[in-house]
């Protein structure tokens, strides 16, 4: 029975680990999907993260906070966008270029608006934050035998942004598989050429592929900084954009494969903070140093061995024109 | 993806050199009107408005502003290059004395008090031996010891909870006093220690800190104490959430979330600051090593309105009693030898 509950509260702890993992991959999910790489995911991400807990600060209102994220990132997918397929820039450097910008751009505002170091003033009002939603019956069901448990911690508790972003993935799938503009968004990341012939303009499939990015990276950082924690603090993202992108990758560039892997990096994490100090079988308590590297060793062994091949978009990466 | 850390060390570099350049640029301007005496301060990652250590830090350096009128320069750490940097250009630019808050100044200030023989340091929480700097370190573990006493007293499950930020000795100190106090109430008493990480990115993690925090409750601790400067927060916010105890770190951070932070371990950083400072302005600063405790007062744990109502007046006689037996060697804190 113990043991039981701590894999239940272990499964807890992955699920909220993994939310902003997930958002920011379906992100990159359709922009790649587009032929746009997304490396400005951590830079979206984090300016997310501040317009939210900004806004939300000022206005009491977590719900303005997520509009702010939301434009906040959708603008700078704009700006991505703009550069990569109106001007047929370099991806990468776009990306790149967003991130660093927004890493010292948070701060330098949060300074100016708050006086507080670069961070936002904490987030402590009733309806500030996202908070976990008690499903009905949740305590009596804690009681009962084995899923209630379940049912208690991993179903009920969560907030919002939680099951908003499970519900992301069949309907993700849905859209990249089953519906006419999924055809053509998959369509113009393979063969852009074929798009444009069929009379169908490949620059406004793109921005809306990146803007759709921009969307989710609001809702990814958005989590972070106001469901997660309360607050923005400087580099508050650490590298999960980058994660996500790796997630993506392991994932193959598919819906449920990226959750998958999202769940994955996210359980090696959860794992982590529950195995220090620890007492294992055989051997013992195992170093906290070590316990903190496993989610990178795991990840390079299962990228090295058991991913296989990933077969990237054709075009990804490639800015489009017609001559060519 | 390796290239990111570099170009945006390279672009915090390029904007150190802004910022250096401003500094100079407004402690020029400042040295006009105040040439005798010149205190600064170097604070550490986390930054001055951590709510914790380099805050308390900040709170002494304005303190003694107010008092005397004499404005101070000061400089925030964002990364590990321009320690240096930042204290010879202070040095260079006539500063009396230089404070450089926490134990990763260490090495920047045996270099640059080399180079400057005239200039004064101090550096808290570490210890540099040299003729001209002065090392404050505080007794952690004997605050902490206190806390581990209100922790157990609290605790319904018997059970409580420690995270620590960055993995080092001084962190230690804290989790071995915590420890012990929490012992010597309950001795079957079970305790999770568990550390955000192993690099400074460990002090400013809030979600990594409220995920420890849960892992803990999870596990059945009503209490837990940090000592991870801007990753507390989200530890106390966590507690919060979930209705258990949390107990703050280094400034007083009762007011944080009244009614669930249990107490706070106090640690007089802007005291010794604030010294440092008059001391040097009186010329009574002398250079060597200063260990503060409880019998000094430099540590301790906060009660004051927001807390009142937690810690019951049973609670605050067993942890004053316990204060007098600490100070007058009844009972003894082990201190953390890294091995």
């Amino acid at each position: 029975m113990e043991t039981y509950t701590l894999i239940v509260l272990l499964l807890a702890a992955t699920i909220r680990v993994a939310t902003p993992l997930l958002l920011a991959a379906m992100a990159g999910l359709f922009s790649e999907r587009s032929g746009v790489i997304d490396l400005g995911l951590e830079g979206k991400m984090l300016g997310a993260a501040f317009a939210a807990a900004a806004v939300s600060a000022t206005t009491g209102s977590v719900w303005l906070g997520l509009g702010a994220g939301i434009l906040t990132a959708v603008a700078l997918a704009l700006v991505i966008g703009y550069a990569c397929i109106t001007h047929r820039g370099n991806q990468v450097v776009a990306g790149m270029a967003v991130t660093i910008m927004v890493v010292g751009l948070g701060p330098t505002l949060g300074l100016a608006w708050f006086n507080l170091g670069g961070q936002t003033p904490q987030l402590d009002g009733v309806g500030q934050r996202f908070t976990g939603i008690v499903w009905p019956w949740a305590e009596t069901a804690r009681e009962a035998p084995l899923p209630g448990l379940l049912y208690a911690e991993l179903l009920s508790g969560q907030n919002l942004l939680v099951y908003f972003a499970a519900a992301l993935v069949p309907f993700s799938a849905w859209i990249f598989y089953r519906t006419r503009f999924g055809l053509r968004l998959r369509a113009v990341g393979e063969n852009p050429h074929a798009v444009d012939t069929a009379g169908i303009s490949v620059n406004a499939l793109r921005y809306q592929a990146v803007i759709i990015s921009g969307v989710l990276c609001g809702f990814a950082g958005t989590y972070l900084s106001t469901a997660a924690s309360s607050g923005f603090v400087r580099d508050m993202t650490a590298g999960k954009g980058y994660l996500a992108l790796a997630a993506l990758i392991f994932g193959k560039w598919k819906p449920w494969p990226t959750l998958g892997a999202c769940l994955l990096f996210a359980f090696t994490d959860a794992l982590a903070t529950r195995l220090q100090g620890v007492a294992l079988p055989v051997v013992g308590v195992v170093p906290v140093q070590f316990i903190l590297a496993l989610p990178y060793v795991l990840t390079v062994l299962l990228l090295a061995g058991f991913v296989g091949q990933a077969v990237a978009p054709k075009a990804i990466g490639v800015p489009y024109s017609k001559e060519k | 993806m390796d290239f990111y850390p570099m170009l945006s060390t390279h672009v915090s570099r390029c904007l150190t050199a802004i910022t250096l350049c401003a500094a100079v640029f407004l402690a020029s301007a400042a040295g006009a009107a105040e040439k005798d005496f010149l205190p600064a301060i170097v604070y550490d990652f986390g930054g001055k408005f951590d709510r914790s250590f380099n805050q308390s830090a900040s709170e002494g350096a304005e303190k003694f502003k107010k008092d005397t009128g004499i404005a101070y320069r000061e400089f925030e750490i964002t990364n590990a290059a321009q320690r240096d940097l930042a204290m010879a250009q202070l040095a260079k630019r006539g500063a009396s004395i230089i404070v450089a808050v926490g134990f990763t100044q260490a090495s920047a200030v045996e270099k640059v008090a080399k180079q400057f023989p005239a200039v004064k340091f101090t550096i808290i929480d570490a210890v540099v031996d040299l003729p001209n700097v002065q090392s404050i370190n505080f007794r952690e573990q004997e605050s902490s010891f206190l806390c581990g006493m209100a922790a157990a007293l609290v605790s319904k499950t018997g059970k409580v909870g420690f995270v620590g930020g960055m993995d080092i000795p001084l962190i230690r100190k804290f989790a071995l006093g915590y420890a012990q106090g929490v012992h010597y109430v309950n001795p079957a008493a079970e305790i999770f220690e568990n550390m955000t990480g192993t690099t400074p990115a460990a002090w400013g993690d809030p979600t990594k800190g409220a995920e420890l925090a849960r892992s803990q409750f999870g596990r059945g601790a009503d209490v837990v104490f940090h000592a991870a400067g801007a990753t507390g927060i989200g530890v106390m916010q966590a507690a919060k959430d979930a209705g258990k105890f949390s107990i703050g770190c280094d400034s007083n951070q009762n007011y944080l979330h009244p009614g669930s932070v249990l107490t706070s371990a106090m640690k007089s950083v802007d005291v010794a600051v604030y010294r440092a400072f008059s001391d040097a302005k009186a010329g009574t600063w002398k250079p060597g090593q200063l260990v503060l405790g409880l019998p000094e007062n430099g540590v301790g744990y906060s009660l004051d309105e927001y807390n009142r109502k937690l810690l019951t007046p049973a609670i605050e006689a067993r942890l004053q009693k316990a204060k007098a037996d600490i100070v007058s060697g009844k009972i003894v804190v082990a201190e953390y030898k890294a091995p």
